[in-house]
């Protein structure tokens, strides 16, 4: 039962949601927001894209699978814990580099921000894998 | 403190009985509560502190009391996603549990009970 | 070495990554699978060698000093059990590739496997309480799936109970780690250690040990909250219920022996007198119960319950002795409970049945299976030269040195009545001939499946038999991590630094 209002809706809040998703994810090391946070915001816009349509469209539209979602974003999560090791400190010791990025000035980036993009694919994956396969069970 | 208190014990109460129905979604329903309840025991055990955020303000060395123990509520929160993913796998293995059996009465899934 | 503590996390959440990413290719899974369990069992040898030389080590993870951040510290104790963890993981990967069908393969077995073996390790790992009851839910929840992936009527019945009983208990392990945090302010084990005995000793400290007493003593399967056990344990396939006999219900062992040394040492007349009373009734519930039942794995459900009672009844006792006994027993337990399903699993998968009744002939037609039934068998009841026999031995010999005859009693009446239970499943399902006209019939040869599952059992009969021959490296690990546990401040300074 596939409705033109709700259709065109998700059509139109897909970009938004996933640009927000995007936002909080990125605001997240020092104000609300974060992985977790923003990894459902963007699983919410492949929900909605499987309510209006169904399941199977919205998987075409992830494009990628969900298990293999987890997968990089755990070894993502994984791999900035252990760069600290690798620099002597221990586990998941925050390290800081600054790049200077033109026309923006200079960015603090480390790997709580990795960490961060690794919990939000998890959370991408984890939160689709349970929704599309209980939708597909119906 | 009291109020929560009597929350808590509410929320044990509720959930204890709910366990003890012989219908499997009411148990799962008590299980959840009963999460519920040891959140509210911790932020009550934690002590619940009318005061500001645990921020050091722009301008001061330390902390000024009174402020919020910011743990309990950490702990609660780690609590609670990992309830919210268990409880959701739960709700599907009474699902499958109800396909398998074809009923949610606890006293039909004694076949494997010694 | 410092990375050698994060490892034994490390690798297998690696590992498990490594099984999504390869979601679609089986055989990849099954090697990586394979390959995350040998690099644990690498890592934990490295780790114990370590913690021999140099002995007790912490790491602050992301460099959160104690008692604020959350501590990984790996003494002797932890540093044992990690390796058992990669022993029996490595071998249950192993009997697997032989053993688990491919439709539970596909659905993620091996990277529940490895996501179990994580949780395990951490809990084993760690020095802070909440982060422990993180671990239990890491532990938990690939347990859970386990032991609910494939869908047959009998595994939602066991999964319910299971599922139910243990989120029970981590209700109230978390309520009594809220309360402890509002009695004491911190959670790290180490502070709590040092606030606990300067607090003075009360009955409120008390009452939340026994909080702590029934959590770890639901997920433990002690007297009287073992009932989930024998009631789940037996419906997953072989080496599921082989890795959950042989180490789930030893974490929560591990936690009852850590808190119970580390913390809860201010009325040690009240709560250890209490837990050598139920060690008691464990052991005498558990050998009962065995002896009613017909079925080769609900035989051994209830005898993990009564082996939990030796164990848990070293603590009770609380010399430095008793705990040394009670590390031996639980590392000769592992391999050896293992073991027995894994022998269980393939004589199903010769004779397709658990039920005794069903079995037969498994003498005239494999004697090599039934000898290596016959030497985990031998050692669970104590029977020299095997390794069981230490364990008791050291057990005994603990109580009586400090005249606790009543609970010698026992372990010697419960080990008399193992034996019965294991010549039950002898002469029913090895010696007796087989039921119907296959007592005729020659034996068909093993498929190559079956031979596959008898190289880790060998490995783990090796295992009884070496350490029965030379019970003195065990010996001596378990005196080494039972001082350690008796005297935490080494534990303390290792985990807070030198007081200042």
């Amino acid at each position: 039962m596939t409705s033109v209002i709700l259709t065109t809706t998700a059509r139109l809040l897909h970009p938004v949601l996933l640009i927000t998703s995007i936002f909080l994810l990125l605001r997240g090391h020092n104000e609300p927001g974060g992985g977790f946070s923003g990894g459902l915001v963007a699983a919410s816009a492949f929900a909605l894209h499987a309510m209006a349509h169904d399941a199977r469209q919205a998987r075409r539209a992830l494009r990628i699978d969900p298990h293999v979602l987890i997968g990089v974003g755990l070894l993502t999560a994984l791999s900035a814990g252990v760069m600290s090791l690798a620099a002597g400190a221990p586990l998941l010791t925050g390290l800081w580099t600054s790049v200077h990025m033109p026309g923006l000035g200079e960015w603090a980036i480390g790997t709580p921000l990795l960490f961060d993009v690794g919990v939000y694919l998890v959370v991408v994956g984890i939160t689709l894998l349970i929704i599309l396969c209980l939708s597909e069970a119906e | 403190m009291i109020p929560l208190a009597i929350v808590v014990g509410g929320l044990y109460a509720a959930a204890l009985y709910l366990i003890g129905r012989r219908s499997i979604v009411k148990l799962v329903i008590g299980l959840a509560l009963l999460g519920h309840a040891s959140n509210l025991l911790i932020f009550s055990a934690g002590g619940v502190t009318r005061g500001r955020p645990p921020l050091i303000r722009p301008g001061d060395e330390a902390l000024i009391a009174p402020y919020a123990d910011p743990l309990p509520q950490a702990l609660i929160l780690t609590a609670i996603v990992i309830s919210f993913g268990v409880l959701a796998f739960a709700l599907v293995l009474v699902h499958r549990a109800y396909t398998a059996v074809g009923s949610d009465d606890v006293d039909a899934i004694r076949t494997t009970d010694a | 070495m410092k990375p050698l503590l994060v490892l034994p996390i490390i690798l297998p959440l690696a590992a498990a990554a490594g099984c999504l990413l390869a979601w679609r290719s089986r055989v990849a899974q099954r090697v990586i699978g394979v390959a995350g369990a040998a690099a644990l069992l690498v890592a934990a040898v490295l780790l114990l060698q370590s913690v021999w030389r140099d002995g007790v080590q912490a790491v602050q993870i992301g460099r959160w000093p104690a008692p604020f951040g959350i501590t990984l510290v790996a003494d002797t104790f932890s540093a044992l059990m990690v390796l058992l963890a990669g022993i029996v993981g490595f071998a249950t990967s192993l009997y697997s590739l032989a053993s688990i069908d491919a439709r539970r393969e596909q659905y993620g077995y091996h990277a529940l496997m490895n996501v179990l073996l994580m949780g395990v390790c951490g809990a084993f790992l760690t020095g802070d309480v909440f982060n422990l009851y993180v671990w239990f839910e890491v532990m938990l929840i690939a347990s859970f799936v386990l032991m609910a992936l494939g869908g047959e009527r009998a595994q939602m019945e066991g999964a319910i109970k299971y599922v139910t009983l243990n989120l029970m208990s981590s209700a109230i392990l978390l309520a009594a780690v809220g309360v402890l945090y509002g009695l004491t302010g911190t959670l790290n084990m180490a502070d709590l250690s040092v606030r606990v005995a300067a607090r003075p000793a009360g009955g409120v400290m008390t009452a939340v040990s026994m909080m702590f007493l029934v959590a770890f003593g639901i997920k433990a399967a002690v007297f009287p909250l073992f009932f989930w056990l024998p009631a789940s344990y037996h419906t997953p396939p072989a080496p599921v219920s082989a890795v959950f006999a042989g180490l789930l219900t030893k974490v929560g062992v591990y936690a009852l022996i850590r808190m119970f040394t580390l913390v809860f040492t201010h009325d040690v007349a009240f709560t250890h007198g209490l837990i050598t009373l139920v060690a008691a009734f464990t052991m005498l519930s558990g050998v009962l119960g065995a002896a009613a039942q017909s079925e080769f794995r609900r035989i051994l459900s209830f005898h993990i319950i009564s082996q939990i009672g030796y164990m848990i009844m070293g603590l009770g006792l609380f010399t430095a002795a008793a705990v040394a006994g009670s590390v031996f027993y639980i590392a000769h337990h592992i391999i050896v409970k293992t073991n027995l399903f894994f022998v269980s699993g393939v004589a199903r998968r010769l004779r397709g049945g658990y039920r005794l009744d069903g079995l037969g002939g498994l003498y005239r037609d494999h004697p090599w299976l039934a000898l290596m039934f016959l030497v985990p068998a031998l050692s669970l009841a104590g029977i020299p030269p095997l390794s069981g026999f230490f364990a008791k031995f050291a057990l005994v010999r603990a109580g009586l040195a400090i005249e606790g005859y009543g609970i010698v009693g026992v372990a010697l009446v419960v080990g008399l009545l193992t034996l019965y239970s294991m010549t039950k499943i002898w002469s029913e399902a090895f010696w007796k001939p087989a039921p119907g006209n296959a007592a005729e019939s020659p034996a068909p040869p093993m498929s190559a499946d079956a031979r596959l599952m008898l190289v880790p059992i060998a490995l783990l009969a090796l295992l009884t038999v070496a350490i029965g021959l030379a019970p003195g490296v065990l010996l001596e690990l378990s005196v080494r991590a039972a001082e350690e546990l008796m005297n935490p401040a080494g534990y303390v300074t290792c985990v807070m630094g030198e007081p200042s």
